[in-house]
């Protein structure tokens, strides 16, 4: 702790490189996931090659990313790009699973309904579709996120890391406290996105925070009951890759 | 790059030895296997637990989620300063990155299982300690083996960073080659841990599904 | 008028779901589609707003063929109910109901005040509007299901089981006000149902479905059940057929007995009918209590109108304890009463109908 109060101007500069790192591809991974999801959830062949593809993507060690990725993009090996496009690479893929998930999700009466009221396709996926996946996708996305944190940290052996520097500095100069330090701030990060994504998915569904039907002895529920607030197990298990 | 990394790859040299190809590999999976092991036993209960009985599942999530976020090579490298350089540092850090996905799995295997299908057992007689052994382990084996398939992976990438500490294993090629700035080495390094990722991931996907079935057909 | 012509529908796999279907379904009616599972009758609806693309044949509205209609234009114009209410889980009661105007590109303000004007024609209290569809009942969920549907006020209503997944009352109390409806706004109505009693119930015209989707009969519910065209038809209307039918005969040639001028306190002396009992009315319900000797009160028994079924006149004085129900005639005197006897005569002809 010492050292992060006698270094705070540096934790900051770190922290905010950190926030970017690992921000921005998460968002990146959100829309390409959420694009993919919507445009090919149901081609059934197409569905196939890109979940093969992304889990492929995810069983790449993080670290022979980073390096790998110049040597296929040309960019520099010190170059933040890597980081972020490889984190991007890992959201996508963890994310666009979540997306076809979520979409086969919607009840098909739904779907019936609103095909049978008049609606488009495209206006479906975007004004039905969407805002039914929201809630599991927000569920993935705080995984992804919460993941990119740690895994940013991993890119400092290669001189991006964000947070991550200070246990290579700490690690090299023998000095406990700053990785500690290093390792407080990065889960007080990730604790954060945890949060507003967790808010901001709760705004954005309040028909899942209602609570329960007011008088329910009228007729057999039905399959519309509101999803559970706690994520499903499959959840928990689906996710998550390597946290270094 | 390329090109020195097939050298690398082509000289007889680097297969050999202690220090050769084969040798990292073992102590890779050695590690790995270490780390999925202790993760098991330390997670393996309580997942049971929380599944069987629904006690502490909204702590799970948040638990998983700070788990996920401890980063390892933060936690390794302050463990080897607290305890000086060996296995335990790089081990304690990959146990606690598979400890997540192998207590979900697990938990929600065991979670998953038809109440119906509990009651009845429990109906005919089951004492807990039975319906868990005997019906929902059994049920929960396909959910539990996923878990324990996004553990090896996770531990195997995640093992190259004991090579930052000194140890052995794949991540030595990376370390190595960034330190001499033989970037066809960290190649070599790359592919390697890739490869073992994709060939461990196609078996377990493997195994997952041979046991699948068996589950459905019990389940109907 | 909705025209099948000649319609069919084989599944790629050799399913044949509809087999040669011609049908007429004159506008304003209320039609419905009515067989077991697998007999085409909600594939055969869904051809109507193109849900479903026939292999064979044409589908017409007003002599137009639906397939030359934009899908979605069409079914913009098209009220669709589904068994499960299908509403979207994310919206709430209002902006449910409000969906078709909005498609339709009416603003937020103006779809939500029709809205608001439909749920009151199906009877939703206006306080559920900002509820979310998880909150309600069953029961509920179908009607906003219902007002969605006639939310934008369109020509034609396709219903698909819509009262199937309910309890029986409440089943029961949807189909009256349904009924109520239609009365009031004319649809043309096409209903799919495998309950044969709610589509006799129900239905100005049945059509009787066998599977694969070959039409049996198509006709008025009085003779479904007193000369169905094929052994299919019968079996499928024999259960309790003979007593279904009396909720097709009148009342008509009944034999009734004058009612005794009522005391000052408007209690009718009916020691005539059964000794020691006497009646009284209420006219503003419509209900008559019975007063056995010791002055224990039986009721309230509902009166029976001079146009009810036989079915109404039967029940009425099969509930009552004195064997006997008072008339109400056209002109809304009540003046005279009936017995079980009285009915017999009108009960026998039935017979031939029961054979």
């Amino acid at each position: 702790m010492n050292w992060l109060l006698d270094n705070l101007p540096q934790a900051m500069g770190l922290t905010v490189e950190h926030l970017y790192l690992s921000l921005v591809p998460t968002l990146i991974g959100v829309v390409v996931a959420l694009g993919l999801g919507l445009a090919f959830g149901n081609r059934p062949r197409a569905r196939a090659i890109i979940t093969a593809v992304a889990s492929a993507i995810f069983t790449i060690p993080s670290l022979a990313l980073f390096v790998v990725i110049p040597s296929i993009i040309g960019t520099q090996i010190l170059d933040p790009l890597n980081v972020v496009i490889a984190l991007a690479l890992y959201s996508a893929s963890l994310l666009v699973r979540t997306v076809f998930d979520a979409l086969d999700a919607v009840a098909p009466e739904v779907l019936n309904a609103a095909e049978a009221l008049g609606y488009s396709h495209a206006r479906r996926r975007i004004f039905v579709d969407l805002p039914l996946a929201v809630a599991p996708l927000a569920a993935g996305t705080r995984v992804a996120a919460v993941t990119n944190v740690s895994l940013v940290s991993v890119g400092a052996v290669i001189g991006v890391g964000g947070l991550g520097q200070l246990f290579v500095s700490g690690y090299q100069r023998n000095y406990p406290d700053q990785i500690l330090a290093g390792i407080i701030v990065i889960l007080l990060v990730a604790l954060v996105f945890d949060r507003v994504i967790a808010v901001a998915a709760r705004l954005l569904t309040p028909w899942l925070h209602q609570g329960a039907a007011a008088n329910s002895g009228d007729g057999k529920r039905r399959r519309t009951s509101p999803a559970p607030v706690a994520p499903a197990p499959q959840e928990l298990a689906a996710s998550g890759r390597e946290a270094k | 790059m390329i090109n020195e990394m097939l050298a690398y790859f082509a000289q007889g040299a680097n297969w050999a030895g202690e220090t050769g190809i084969p040798a990292r590999l073992g102590e890779h999976l050695w590690y790995s296997f270490l780390a999925v092991a202790a993760a098991a036993v330390l997670a393996f209960p309580v997942g049971v637990f929380i599944g069987h009985t629904g006690v502490g599942k909204v702590y799970l999530v948040s638990a998983s989620n700070v788990l996920r976020a401890l980063p390892s090579l933060g936690i390794m490298t302050l463990l080897v300063l607290l305890m000086g350089i060996g296995l335990l540092p790089p081990l304690a850090a990959l146990v606690l990155i598979a400890i997540p996905p192998i207590l979900a799995g697990v938990y929600a295997g065991v979670a998953n299982v038809d109440p119906e299908v509990v009651d009845a057992a429990r109906a005919i007689g089951m004492k807990d300690s039975r319906i868990i052994l005997q019906v929902e382990l059994p049920l929960a084996l396909p959910l539990i083996l996923g878990g324990m398939r996004g553990a090896i992976l996770q531990v195997v990438a995640t093992a190259t960073i004991a090579a930052y500490v000194n140890l052995g294993g794949l991540g030595r090629y990376i370390f190595d080659g960034l330190a001499l700035y033989d970037y066809g080495q960290v190649l070599v390094g790359a592919v390697l841990v890739t490869a073992l990722a994709l060939v461990l991931d196609g078996l377990l996907a493997l195994l997952v599904k041979a046991v699948s079935p068996a589950r459905r057909a019990i389940a109907r | 008028m909705i025209t099948f012509e000649s319609v069919s529908k084989l599944y790629p796999g050799g399913t044949q779901a509809v087999t040669d279907l011609d049908l007429q379904i004159a506008t304003g009616s209320f039609t419905v589609l009515v067989g077991p599972s697998g007999c085409g009758k909600t594939t055969s609806m869904r051809m109507i707003n193109r849900m479903v693309a026939p292999t064979g044949g044409r589908v017409l509205i007003d002599g137009q063929d639906v397939a030359d209609i934009r899908a979605v234009t069409l079914r913009l114009g098209i009220g669709y109910v589904l068994q499960n209410a299908g509403l979207f889980p994310h919206r709430t009661v209002l902006d449910n109901v409000a969906t078709v105007q909005r498609l339709l590109g009416l603003s937020k303000a103006e779809a939500r005040t029709k809205a608001h004007e439909a749920m009151e024609r199906v009877g939703l209290d206006a306080s559920l509007a900002t509820r979310y569809p998880a909150q309600l009942s069953g029961g509920q969920q179908q009607r906003v299901g219902v007002a969605r549907a006639l939310a934008a006020d369109p020509p034609i209503l396709l219903m698909d089981e819509p009262f199937s997944a309910v309890d029986p009352i409440v089943r029961l109390e949807l189909q009256q006000e349904v009924a109520h409806l239609q009365a009031e706004i004319k649809k043309t109505i096409v209903m799919v149902t495998h309950d044969i009693d709610e589509a006799l119930t129900l239905g100005d015209r049945i059509a009787v479905l066998a599977p694969g989707g070959v039409l049996h009969q198509y006709a008025a519910p009085i003779d479904i059940l007193a000369r169905p065209a094929t052994d299919f038809v019968a079996s499928l209307v024999a259960k309790d057929r003979g007593f279904r039918t009396l909720s097709f005969e009148t009342l008509t040639g009944l034999g009734t007995t004058a009612l005794p001028v009522p005391d000052p306190e408007g209690i009718i002396d009916m020691s005539a009918l059964s000794p020691g009992w006497s009646v009284q009315v209420n006219r503003d319900a419509g209900t008559a209590a019975w007063i056995d000797a010791d002055g224990a009160v039986f009721g309230p028994h509902p009166l029976v109108p001079a146009d009810a079924s036989l079915r109404t006149g039967l029940d009425a004085v099969l509930a009552s304890p004195t064997s006997a129900a008072l008339l109400v005639d056209g002109t809304g005197t009540i003046g005279s009463y009936f017995t079980l006897a009285d009915l017999g005569p009108l009960l026998r002809p039935n017979e031939q109908a029961r054979a």
